[in-house]
C-alpha cells in the first residue's frame, strides 16, 4: 500500500467508474424475455426426446461468471448461460 | 462523396443539437457544403439554436408528404456560407416518417451536399429509428455522468445491431475543475467503461449558453469550446489533429501529493 493511500478516500469519479462497469454488465447481457422463452422451449425439446424432465423445476438464465484464461487475471467476466434441469426418469426406450 | 453522419446520445439534454449547430458551422468553414437536418419532429430545436427560427416555411414532413420541393424547405444559413437547415415538423408527431422516407430524402440531399449531419431526438423509439436509417456513420454524444454514459451504451449497441460502423464518442461538457478533483470522470475513462474510439472532448464551458441565446455557434472562434468542435470537424475529415490539452497545470498539493505517491 502506498503512503498517501492511508489518507486518501476513494474519488467520486472512481465510485462513477465502478457503479457504471458493474450496471452494464447486466445491462448488456440482458436477453431478450422473449428469445429467453423460446431457448427454454428448444432445449426442453431436445432434452424430452431422451429423458422426462420436471418443468416446473427448470431453471434457465443468462449470468456473468469470472472469465477464464488471460481475462481472469484481469478480474473480468463473460456471460454464461445457467441451466439447471430436474430430470424425472430416464427413458429406456432404445 | 457525401457522407451521412447521425448525432445521437439516448439521454436528452446532453447536447446533441448543439454539437450538430456546431459541427455543421465547423463544417461549412473548412469550406464544405452542409445540410443539418433535425429529425426530432414534434420537438424541433436545431433552428433556436442556429438562429434561424424566423425564416421556416416548410419543414421535413412538408417534404415527405410532397407539399414542397426539398430546395423550397432548406433554409440557408445567414453566418456561414455553405450551410443549410432542413427543420423538423413542430406540430407533427415521430410516426409522420418512416425509415424509408427518411432513407429517400436523404438520397435527395445526397447528390448536393457533402456533409448531411442528422440531429437525432432523444430516446430509442421511432425518431431514432428514423435517424439511424438514413445514416453511414454516427456520433454517439455523452456527458461524464453515469446515466448519460448508460445510455450512450445502449445506443452503442443499438448502432451495432443496425450494421452502423465507424461509430465515434464525443464527450461533452467536460469539468477540468471538477476532473482535477477528482469529482467528475476524465474522457478516458469513459472510454475505457464504452469501449469506442472518441472523436473528440468538448469542455464545459457557459459561452454555450450565451451562444444559444443568440443562435450564434461557436465552432471556429477562439474559445476553447470553438477550437475543440473545429478539431472534431477536422477528424470528421480524416485529418489526424491531437487532442487540446484540457488539464491545466497541477497546483501545489497536487505537486506535493504526487511526491509521496512515489
Amino acid at each position: 500500500m502506498r503512503f498517501m493511500d492511508f489518507f486518501r478516500k476513494k474519488s467520486t469519479s472512481d465510485i462513477a467508474k465502478d457503479r457504471l462497469k458493474m450496471v452494464l454488465v447486466s445491462d448488456r447481457s440482458a436477453v431478450n424475455p422473449e428469445i429467453m422463452e423460446r431457448i427454454k422451449n428448444d432445449i426442453i425439446q431436445v432434452l424430452a426426446k431422451y429423458v422426462e424432465i420436471d418443468q416446473e423445476g427448470l431453471d434457465i438464465k443468462i449470468t456473468q461468471v469470472d472469465a477464464e484464461g488471460e481475462d481472469r487475471a484481469k478480474g473480468s467476466t463473460v456471460p454464461a448461460l445457467y441451466a439447471n434441469i430436474p430430470i424425472k426418469s430416464l427413458k429406456q426406450n432404445n | 462523396m457525401a457522407e451521412v453522419i447521425v448525432v445521437t446520445s439516448g439521454k436528452g439534454g446532453v447536447g446533441k443539437t448543439t454539437t450538430t449547430a456546431n459541427l455543421g458551422t465547423g463544417l461549412a468553414k473548412l469550406d464544405k457544403k452542409v445540410v443539418l437536418v433535425d429529425t426530432d419532429i414534434g420537438l424541433r430545436n436545431l433552428d433556436v439554436v442556429l438562429g434561424l427560427e424566423n425564416r421556416i416555411v416548410y419543414n421535413l414532413v412538408d417534404v415527405v408528404d410532397g407539399n414542397c420541393k426539398i430546395t423550397q424547405a432548406l433554409i440557408k444559413d445567414k453566418k456561414v456560407d455553405g450551410l443549410y437547415l432542413l427543420p423538423a415538423a413542430q406540430t407533427r408527431d415521430k410516426d409522420a416518417v418512416t425509415p424509408e422516407q427518411m432513407k429517400t430524402l436523404v438520397d435527395e440531399l445526397r447528390k448536393d451536399f457533402d456533409y448531411i449531419i442528422l440531429d437525432c431526438p432523444a430516446g430509442i423509439e421511432q425518431g431514432f429509428k428514423n435517424a439511424i436509417a438514413a445514416a453511414d456513420r454516427a456520433l454517439v454524444v455523452t456527458t461524464p455522468e453515469v446515466s448519460a454514459v448508460r445510455d450512450a451504451d445502449r445506443i452503442i449497441g443499438l448502432l451495432e445491431a443496425n450494421e452502423i460502423k465507424n461509430s465515434r464518442l464525443i464527450v461533452n461538457r467536460l469539468n477540468i475543475d471538477m476532473v482535477k478533483h477528482g469529482n467528475m470522470m476524465t474522457a478516458e475513462d469513459v472510454v475505457e467503461v464504452l469501449s469506442i474510439d472518441l472523436i473528440g472532448v468538448v469542455p464545459y464551458d457557459e459561452k454555450i449558453v450565451v451562444s444559444t441565446n443568440t443562435g450564434t455557434p461557436l465552432a471556429g472562434d477562439d474559445t476553447l469550446v470553438g477550437q475543440s468542435y473545429m478539431n472534431i470537424c477536422h477528424r470528421l475529415m480524416g485529418e489526424d489533429v491531437p487532442f487540446l490539452n484540457l488539464e491545466a497545470k497541477k497546483g501545489f498539493f497536487a505537486r506535493i501529493s504526487d511526491l509521496f505517491k512515489g
